[in-house]
């Protein structure tokens, strides 16, 4: 096959799959461009493979335990400077605007709203931004403390602007993370245990799945430099399935950050050093759409073992 | 070498690289990396060598080993001179 027949091929594979889920209620419209709501099955699996995630969370750390933290979808703008996102994926970023006009600017606003206008133009950053990865905001929280390699779980919304017809791809979407911040060592530790447990869990849902060495989608030729050092480092594995035969999607990932946030943040170990970090994270509707793809739209018919591994029975 | 490159890889390097030893007299061969050069401070060290020799670094020299000493930086800059 030519690039333009594989290219029109993952297309028709993509189309295929985002009609079985929308016709079986899966997935449910918005009027977001690449923004999609889930059905009641969806949801469930969603919540049933945080609910196996968190699993593993009490299986591994099971005498320190790990410190289960909230944090909301919108953070500071200052939280994308910090972290280094507006370097690193302005393509990806997405700040909220307000209106904070008078009464003369809101006549204005309405005249260029009635005229069908681009009345957003009128509005002025309110300073915040939304969260790209749930454990950005865990790194500002605990900025000039001492870390002693406590794991901390995160359930929670990112987003990233990248529109597609794809419905592996969604604009804003759930990530649980569970993040390790303390000595290289045990940074390197986490990581190394939740792939393998992670992979674990998905081979008992009933995937087929393989862990790659990958990299972040760094913007520009700037990212190339940063991308070809991630991949040489081997900081970044994804673990891919195959949801559409012959073109493997990330449904989770296990990264190290060396001291990138440890540096960024000023978190220490107990000997003064500064702390390394490592996240490892599922995508839960990618997780839950892969498994849709795997075993049919209508849950209750899904393998019970499967069923059981999510908690549905 | 050429030493008029080396001395201005070296320039670039102490204002970009967040080394932490001396830019000026770091060993040619000395891992930059290990010297405290971030990945993100080695964006700014090549955006700073494109500026400085108005050149542009072709995509398959956008990797860590190219960036990784003064030595390697120099032959890099020295090659993309003579293309």
């Amino acid at each position: 096959m030519t690039t333009t027949d594989i290219e029109q091929d993952l297309t028709r594979q993509q189309d295929t799959f985002r009609e079985g889920l929308e016709a079986n209620d899966w997935l449910l419209p918005t009027l977001g461009d690449g923004v999609t709501g889930l059905g009641p099955q969806a949801e469930d699996v969603v919540q049933g493979i945080a609910s196996a995630a968190r699993g593993i969370a009490a299986r591994l750390s099971p005498e320190a335990g790990t410190r289960r933290l909230r944090f909301p979808p919108v953070n500071g703008t200052r939280l994308l400077e910090r972290t280094d996102y507006v370097a690193s994926f302005p393509q990806l970023l997405g700040t909220i605007a307000a209106f904070e006009g008078d009464n003369k600017a809101h006549r204005q606003l309405l005249a260029t709203y009635e005229e069908q206008g681009d009345w957003s133009a009128q509005l002025t950053p309110a300073g915040h931004a939304l969260v790209p990865a749930v454990c950005h905001p865990l790194y500002a929280y605990l900025e000039g403390s001492q870390v002693d390699g406590t794991v901390f779980e995160l359930v929670g919304e990112c987003y990233r602007h990248e529109p597609s017809p794809d419905p592996m791809r969604f604009v804003t979407f759930r990530m649980f993370e569970a993040v390790r911040i303390g000595t290289p060592a045990e940074a390197a530790e986490h990581r190394e245990k939740w792939l393998a447990a992670g992979t674990e869990l998905l081979t008992n849902l009933g995937l087929e799945v393989q862990a790659d060495t990958a990299n972040d989608p760094f913007f520009g030729r700037a990212g190339k430099l940063l991308s070809a050092g991630q991949r040489e480092a081997q900081l970044k594995f994804e673990i891919l399935t195959e949801v559409y035969p012959g073109h493997p999607t990330a449904i989770a990932s296990a990264n190290l950050h060396e001291d990138h946030f440890g540096e960024a943040f000023d978190l220490r170990t107990a000997d003064d050093a500064v702390a390394h970090s490592a996240c490892f994270g599922f995508g839960l509707e990618r997780v839950a759409l892969a498994l849709a793809a795997k075993h049919g739209f209508d849950v209750a018919a899904w393998p019970a073992s499967v069923r059981q591994e999510l908690g549905l029975s | 070498m050429d030493s008029t490159i080396e001395a201005t890889v070296r320039s670039v390097l102490s204002e970009q690289g967040k080394l932490s030893e001396d830019a000026q007299s770091i060993a040619v061969d000395a891992d930059l990396y290990r010297a405290g050069m971030t990945s993100h401070a080695s964006v700014n060290v090549m955006l700073g060598l494109e500026d400085e020799f108005d050149i542009e670094f072709p995509e398959e020299r956008l990797t860590k080993a190219t960036f990784t000493s003064v030595a390697s930086i120099t032959e890099a800059v020295e090659a993309i001179h003579h293309d």
